[in-house]
């Protein structure tokens, strides 16, 4: 392990597992989720939504629904377009091959003059009660004339297809590519021979088990406008909404994101019911209360994933990768949602070099709209995308050229002593070990005693495969300046405020947001390690604009990495001041002032002060350099990231396949990561489970169906196949880190790398059981059904030889 | 309005609500004990459950007039008077079995049934079995089933046992 401490982190709380302190709350009911909160005087909102995928508004007759029992007002795109509410925003630009900005149709409050998707709102009814809110909005008269739907890319892009959006021409938003197109033509004209692979990235719902729900309340003495929301970037969301949406100034605006019921990249953008309960508050004179039910969710929040790749991978003799080309179509839905365009570009084609040295990469990303839900961030964004593509071709390359899987990786890995690495899409790689974590992994999953337990398996009538997946992804998002130049609309910093009070104890308010991760806790552990304050003296505030001075929230399994190197950066401060206050108690010079374990001293002598003494006397200063030093111990600090991070690791999926049934029996995942720092094991572990089931439901359970006309068929719980308990298995975790070189703790973030690696893995795996079976893909989610088909369609050679 | 009378978490409670109110709404809304979550609309995801009358049921799925005279217990009520966690919630805690925390209170109440309900023992298959009305999107239930496993010895007073798998 290749450890960079730095010198002024002292040890202690980094590397232990305290348990989390948001716990207690969360076990007893106490935990304060947006829909526990109710406003005096509170009305309820209901949205009434478009059951037609696409079709033109001919008339919305409100005058039954008015006179219903309780109905307190009722809004349609009318009255949004009369108020002068605009669009909700898009955060990221992307220009297509000739240079053209993409296509960026406006994204109203309430649908004006067309719906686009089963779920568009088309009005709003706010009434006393939750039912009398139903029951007005079953009495509203909608006529809309259906026009025909586009429902995937495939129908999307056909010609003569429906337009979502007129001014979208083939349903392109844009039409985008990186790399160097004529270096791979030259890779591949003198290729040995060429793996290729044709795969879809299935479509999925995030599902976090609390519903979204959006409080809108107006102070009408203030002229204050606070929204409660279900946010993972509660500053982001008053950024958008209140600059953009509703030309309400930062100052008049609160946004406030409390105890979170899991996000997954779902809660990162600014949906329209925010914006909605927000303005109407302000019409009626009443907070507004919306929360969405679980059928709702799945046709308003955010998709994710939904890509359509076809690439090829030239191989020298030795199976050297000379060049990739790739060539995909992404599926944005309906409109534009926040982060959209960066996920099948930015966070995506830049990772196709992987954890491998191809020297020459093109890719082209053509993003497409659909008559369906928008599609943004899901854990992972992008990088799970690229991570499946990548790791399934390698495994056809290895095939291709009738090498070990694991051979024809380690000819290809980026050596360690490579780093840092430049690679042909952009990045610059600072660290990793891919040896490290391979080694590790298989040596945990026992892979070579694999064929011993396959020909076990084979005595019971079983078929059993094992499948691996290298991978490495960018996170920590992102340097500003890198993520301006590549059309991203926001600073990607991150904001820490850490006030230490009179009598030693601090409180840090921090621009992230938790929401299952355990900030509380980790954040805490950090503060105390670099303070030497105990633990539990330390509090961590997120989630409310109007006492954190800005952040960005967390996606992109950035916290750590530029949150909590913010942290690192405003404690500095502390430290530096308090240098000062104890040079001048101790009548020493500042220079000479060491501070160790929550100790300042004066080096060489056994002068010294307690942390908690330079901070009373902070705020009681009857004894202080006043011309030099304000009193008070309170610092912000922004700290804007230097590059990416770049976690990664290997995980090892091994299953058994009942050829009967064609049902694939999970057996073992093993996932050894490189995630830099490790600050609480406990919860690095949780995160990784987390992440590696996500992945494992891609890969085996989770579907959005969208049938022809545009309607989700897989629109509930009870048809969408969230992983259960008994659908996985224990999940063997282990961390081989190498250190981030460029960030004060050499974190590297650790939210997404279960979901990015996983999915390869599993379906490595299953494509090994059925080797007999000449299969050499199976797209996910590899359904019992699917599987069951390969095998008796095919004759097995097994059974020929 | 119908009236319904419950005693919830030991104490006499009443509310009046319509006749189509579920028993989760008067909880949540009536009662303002907002520790029992809603998370679907389909009772699939569990994160409603409640004790009634001795047996854990999803509380989304039940009318609250249909309680009326019950006993129910909910989240808030578990932990002693004088705030000790009950077995289950700790070892929770201990095993790290929670993350954003929204399926815990139901989740929690379905383990404290299925441990009770199975004085015999516990495989951790069947706690994996037994979960089936109870989804989690944070924690994949490795360290839900380590929880459990870990209050069985201690809700029974004595060592879980070695089941032959």
């Amino acid at each position: 392990m290749n450890d960079t401490t730095l010198p002024h982190i002292v040890k202690g709380g980094i590397g232990a597992s305290p348990k989390r302190v948001e716990d207690r709350r969360f076990l007893s009911g106490r935990g304060h989720y947006t829909d526990d909160i109710n406003r005096p005087g509170q009305t309820y909102a209901v949205f009434k939504r478009s059951d037609v995928a696409h079709g033109v508004i001919r008339s919305i007759d409100t005058s039954a629904a008015r006179a219903m029992p309780g109905v307190v007002a009722i809004f349609t795109g009318d009255d949004i377009a009369k108020a002068g509410i605009g669009g909700v925003p898009c955060g990221w630009q992307i220009h297509s091959k000739d240079g053209s900005p993409m296509v960026e149709p406006p994204h109203p409050v309430l649908a004006q003059g067309k719906v686009r998707y089963v779920g568009d709102a088309v009005a709003m009814v706010i009434a006393e009660t939750v039912d009398q809110a139903k029951d007005a909005a079953e009495a509203l008269v909608i006529d809309i004339d259906p026009l025909p739907a586009v429902s995937n890319m495939i129908a999307a892009t056909a010609e003569g297809a429906a337009l979502v959006h007129d001014d979208a021409k083939g349903n392109v938003c844009f039409d985008w590519h990186i790399g160097d197109k004529d270096a791979v033509d030259a890779a591949f004209a003198k290729a040995h021979k060429v793996a290729t692979i044709d795969l879809v990235n299935n479509r999925l719902v995030p599902n976090p088990i609390e519903p979204r729900a959006a409080i809108g309340d107006f102070d009408q003495s203030t002229g204050e406008h606070t929204l409660y929301t279900t946010s993972q970037n509660p500053h982001v969301i008053r950024l958008l909404m209140g600059a953009f949406v509703l030309q309400i100034p930062e100052h008049k605006l609160r946004v406030v994101a409390p105890d979170v019921g899991g996000g997954f990249g779902a809660k990162i953008f600014h949906y329209i019911e925010e914006a909605a309960v927000t303005w109407a508050a302000a019409q009626v004179n009443r907070p507004v209360k919306w929360t969405c039910e679980r059928s709702e969710s799945f046709i308003t929040d955010a998709h994710g994933r939904d890509h359509i790749t076809h690439a090829e991978l030239a191989l020298a003799e030795d199976g050297a990768f000379l060049g990739l080309r790739v060539k995909t179509m992404a599926n944005l839905g309906a409109y534009l949602s926040t982060f959209a365009p960066s996920v099948p570009t930015y966070l995506s084609a830049t990772l196709l070099a992987g954890v491998y040295t191809t020297p020459a990469i093109y890719s082209e990303v053509k993003a497409i709209f659909t008559n369906t839900v928008p599609v943004d961030a899901y854990r992972g964004a992008g990088r799970p995308e690229t991570t499946f593509l990548l790791e399934r071709l390698v495994d056809v390359a290895a095939k291709t050229m009738g090498m070990d899987r694991v051979a024809i990786r380690r000819r290809n890995f980026i050596p360690a002593d490579a780093y840092p690495y430049q690679t042909p899409v952009a990045l610059q790689y600072d660290s990793g070990n891919h040896e490290a974590t391979l080694a590790r992994c298989m040596e945990l999953a026992d892979w070579s005693g694999f064929e011993a337990r396959r020909a076990e398996s084979a005595k019971r009538g079983k078929l059993r495969g094992i499948g691996m997946s290298t991978y490495l992804e960018a996170c920590g998002i992102a340097p500003s300046a890198v993520a301006g130049a590549l059309g991203a609309r926001a600073g990607l910093y991150e904001v820490a405020n850490v006030k230490v009070h009179p009598t030693g104890s601090v409180t840090l308010y921090t621009g992230t947001h938790s929401h299952g991760q355990g900030h509380e806790t980790t954040f805490a552990q950090l503060v105390a390690d670099q303070l030497g304050v105990p633990f539990e003296q330390v509090e961590i505030v997120h989630g409310d604009t109007s006492k954190i001075p800005f952040g960005m929230g967390t996606y992109g399994s950035r916290s750590l990495a530029v949150g909590g190197s913010a942290i690192v950066k405003a404690v500095d401060k502390i430290i530096a001041k308090s240098k000062k206050i104890a040079a001048h108690l101790m009548e020493a010079s500042v220079d000479d002032i060491e501070f160790k374990d929550g100790k300042f001293t004066v080096a060489g002598t056994d002068k010294s002060k307690a942390f908690g003494e330079i901070a009373l006397t902070a705020y009681v200063p009857h004894n202080y350099p006043h011309e030099e030093l304000e009193p008070g111990l309170d610092e912000t600090a922004f700290y804007d990231p230097k590059n990416f991070t770049f976690p990664g690791g290997c995980h090892i999926c091994e299953v058994e396949v009942d050829p009967d049934t064609g049902v694939v029996n999970l057996l073992n995942f093993t996932a050894v990561d490189d995630i830099g720092r490790v600050i609480n094991p406990m919860i690095v572990h949780g995160q990784v489970h987390g992440g590696v089931a996500q992945g494992i439901g891609q890969a085996l359970l989770e579907h959005a169906v969208y049938d022809e006309t545009g309607q989700l068929l897989s629109g509930s719980l009870m048809d969408y196949t969230m992983p259960r308990a008994d659908n996985l298995v224990n999940i063997h975790v282990g961390t081989e880190s190498t250190m981030c070189t460029h960030n004060p703790l050499g974190a590297k973030g650790v939210g997404e790398v279960g979901a990015i690696g996983s999915p390869p893995a599993v379906i490595n795996a299953v494509v090994d059981a059925l080797r007999d079976y000449g299969v050499t893909h199976i797209d996910m989610p590899a359904t019992p059904q699917k599987i069951w088909s390969i095998i008796n369609a095919a004759t097995p050679r097994m059974a020929a030889e | 309005m119908p009236q319904v009378k419950l005693t919830v978490n030991g104490k006499p409670a009443t509310a009046e609500v319509e006749a189509r109110t579920l028993l989760v709404e008067m909880l949540r809304e009536n009662l303002h004990l907002t520790g029992t979550h809603v998370g679907c609309d389909t009772s699939q995801c569990g994160a409603c459950v409640v004790k009634i009358d001795g047996k854990s049921v999803k509380s989304c799925t039940m009318l609250a007039v249909q309680a009326n005279g019950s006993e129910v217990t909910t989240i808030e009520g578990l932990a002693a008077a004088d705030g000790t966690l009950h077995p289950m919630q700790e070892m929770f805690r201990e095993h790290h079995g929670l993350q954003c925390g929204f399926c815990t209170p139901g989740m929690v109440m379905s383990a404290i049934d299925l441990v009770e309900s199975h004085p015999e023992g516990l495989t951790e298959q069947q706690i994996r079995e037994e979960l089936e009305g109870n989804i989690c999107r944070c924690t994949g239930y490795h360290n839900i089933v380590k929880a459990i496993a870990a209050a069985w010895p201690l809700m029974h007073g004595r060592e879980l046992p070695q089941a032959a798998e």
